[in-house]
């Protein structure tokens, strides 16, 4: 972690993430929010990559960028009488206020422990590694995983799907 | 000067901060669930992190921990957004003061 290209897309890449997490707030328009959020995830995937991450990167390129964002843009288009307002509520200075306190608190935890650093050079590759330990230490969680998806594919369906029509 | 792990933890901290405002304090329903993913993915960031920094036996247990929290969040995403067009239907707004059916 100590050549000048990781310091320097170190840099780059925190400062789109946390700017683009900044312009979800200030911007307008919610569909430009989503388009922010997009900026945020992107700058995450980079970020997984300085950590030789690679598997998870690409995950959250495909999921977050290709597949929720996505959804959150659906979400926003099927609602078109609510308005595109992306305002705060009555909650604001409550909510910053928080928000406030435990960005300081973690900040100074992050900070301030002595953390139990290992100096072992960085992942060659990740994708098979992350693969056996998921069909063998994992496979019980990973089968459940499995189940929730099912769960949640089927009751969205069900949830949206239009009221039947009543025959007599 | 070099990147440590500290730097991460204060990027997901700043985040996860970010985040927790936008869950609480936005009107549209649709930026709330924006203010959760980003959580999400703050925590996300912690564990690869510290899956990358910090001694372990099994230093890619958090890599998996990763897998599992993306699978909970898009499952999560896709109901809580089939719940908002379903409100959205019945109420004809999705700004989440509105919705007060349950208030006295």
């Amino acid at each position: 972690m100590d050549s000048t290209g990781v310091i320097i897309a170190f840099y780059v890449l925190a400062a789109m993430t946390i700017g683009s997490a900044l312009a979800v707030v200030v911007v307008r328009n919610l569909i430009h929010a989503v388009i922010a959020l997009i900026g945020t995830f992107a700058g995450l995937a980079g970020l997984y990559v300085t950590l030789s991450a690679d598997f998870i990167a690409i995950t959250q390129i495909l999921i977050y960028i290709g597949a929720i964002s996505i959804l959150f843009l659906f979400a926003i288009v099927l609602t078109p009488r609510s308005g595109r307002g992306n305002q705060e509520s009555f909650l604001r200075f409550p909510a910053l206020v928080l928000a406030l306190l435990v960005g300081t608190v973690l900040v100074y935890v992050a900070v301030d422990t002595q953390w139990n650093l290992s100096h072992a050079p960085d992942f060659p590759e990740t994708a098979s590694l992350i693969g056996e330990l998921l069909l063998k230490t994992y496979v019980l969680p990973f089968e459940i995983a499995s189940v929730l998806l099912l769960a949640a594919v089927l009751g969205s369906i069900i949830l949206v799907r239009p009221e039947p029509v009543e025959e007599d | 000067m070099s990147i440590h792990l500290e730097h991460y933890l204060i990027v997901g901290a700043v985040l996860f901060s970010i985040g927790l405002y936008l869950a609480l304090a936005k009107r549209n329903f649709v930026g709330v669930l924006m203010g959760i993913e980003m959580m999400f993915n703050a925590v996300n960031l912690t564990f690869i992190a510290f899956s990358r920094f910090v001694q372990s036996d099994q230093p890619l247990a958090g890599h998996v921990f990763v897998v599992f929290v993306i699978t909970v969040a898009a499952a999560e995403a896709a109901t809580a957004l089939a719940l908002a067009v379903m409100v959205y239907r019945t109420r004809d707004t999705v700004n989440v003061d509105e919705i007060d059916l349950l208030k006295w």
